[in-house]
């Protein structure tokens, strides 16, 4: 990383603290998204610079079909439906944290690849990773993917679909989250172990599957007027995923802005509660008693 | 792990608790919008991803990561700018005509 790109990095995070100020009073809340975005376009270009744009097509490509989508997304989308829209830009964030992981870890160590592609040999995965960076993985891949189904349960609920709970649905949960830990205590026990990397493939497949799965079984049972403060939740948790996906890749722009993220969404998940008289355990178990009350 | 990047995180997760205080009802959607597209941010994670030699597969899966986060990054901004246009300033300006005869009355009396 070079002085450069790092203190467009701090540029761009400064904008994010400023911009997220801003968004917090009526009156200066436009021009603080506008700062905000202006930080993401230093912090998009620094990247570019850092990646030395060794794939320009795919580059172009990705930025193009996903600035596309996004542009049509936010034009057409009716201002009744904004939650919703809000939520499904959540699970693409949380999804794509979870991604970039991944491809970090398939990628296996960054060192070792180049000096093999330098001496132009052709090896499909140099795995060094170790103990710790595998749990970090495995923990963007965990919370990133919970945002990701539960975002779009939410998106289901928001939009008036009856998404049915089922009766036990917490103790399927329950058993969800140990498969989860199960799957995690698996993965890290690859590490180290070149030969042992399709085994990490496939439980870092089972974390992923695990992972979709809890997301949809936490947020279905919640009642769908409590939906904006699920959102309001699982906007947190993709700055966290997003954090978590800047210590995998050892990033100071996606360690900060996903912090900040996070904690600021917890705040406002905290403010959105108090409004509706609720603490946020009574949201989040709030199924208990409509269960309850329905038998 | 860098330690550095925990320190870093750790004193950036407070700044974000005292980065919001009291926030009027109407404003709670754009600026969760607002703040879900700074965490758009992975998009830079996306690009590195890319960059690097790898894997053809683990190139793929960063594609779908730069995909994604684009459509985070691009439609979050700019679905809060819409939410945020209809709270443009024009109220403030008959209320300051209204209470404009009030103060003077109050100057007669």
């Amino acid at each position: 990383m070079t002085v450069l790109t790092t203190l467009a990095y701090l540029v761009a995070s400064c904008l994010f603290i400023v911009g997220l100020k801003r968004l917090g009073s009526p009156r200066t809340a436009r021009a603080g998204n506008r700062l905000a975005s202006g930080g993401m376009l230093i912090a998009v270009v620094a990247a570019l610079l850092e990646n030395q744009i060794l794939n320009p097509v795919e580059l172009v490509a990705g930025l193009l079909v996903g600035g596309i989508i996004g542009v049509w997304l936010a034009r057409k989308t009716e201002m009744t439906s904004m939650p919703e829209l809000v939520a499904a830009f959540n699970g693409f964030g949380g999804a794509a944290s979870a991604l970039v992981a991944g491809a970090e870890m398939l990628r296996g160590s960054g060192t070792q690849m180049r000096e093999i592609a330098a001496s132009g040999e052709t090896v499909s995965f140099v795995p060094d990773m170790g103990a710790g960076d595998l749990f970090i993985v495995a923990l963007s891949v965990l919370i990133g993917l919970v945002t990701l189904s539960g975002s779009f349960v939410a998106y289901g609920k928001l939009r008036g679909r009856s998404l049915g709970s089922f009766p036990g649905i917490r103790l399927v949960s329950l058993l969800i989250a140990v498969g989860v830990i199960a799957s995690i205590v698996l993965l890290i026990g690859t590490a180290g172990e070149s030969s042992r990397m399709d085994e990490a493939v496939l439980f870092l497949g089972g974390l992923s599957i695990l992972a979709l799965a809890l997301g949809v079984v936490l947020v279905l049972p919640i009642g769908g007027a409590d939906m904006p403060v699920v959102v309001a939740l699982l906007n947190a948790s993709s700055g966290l995923a997003a954090a978590a996906t800047g210590f995998v890749l050892g990033n100071v722009a996606l360690v900060v802005s996903g912090a900040l993220v996070g904690a600021s969404g917890l705040i406002l998940t905290r403010i959105m509660c108090e409004a509706m008289n609720r603490s946020l355990g009574n949201v989040l178990l709030g199924g208990f008693g409509a269960d309850a009350a329905a038998a | 792990m860098d330690l550095s990047l925990l320190v870093v995180f750790v004193l950036a997760s407070f700044l974000g608790f005292e980065l919001i205080s009291k926030v009027p009802a109407t404003l709670h959607t754009p600026l969760m919008s607002g703040s879900n597209a700074i965490s758009g941010i992975t998009i830079v994670g996306a690009i590195l991803v890319m960059g690097e030699t790898g894997s053809p597969l683990a190139k793929w899966v960063g594609f779908a990561a730069l995909v994604l986060a684009t459509i985070n990054v691009v439609g979050g901004f700019l679905v809060t700018d819409r939410m945020l246009e209809m709270f443009k300033p024009r109220v403030p300006a008959p209320e300051a005509v209204a209470s404009a005869p009030e103060a003077s009355n109050g100057v007669k009396a």
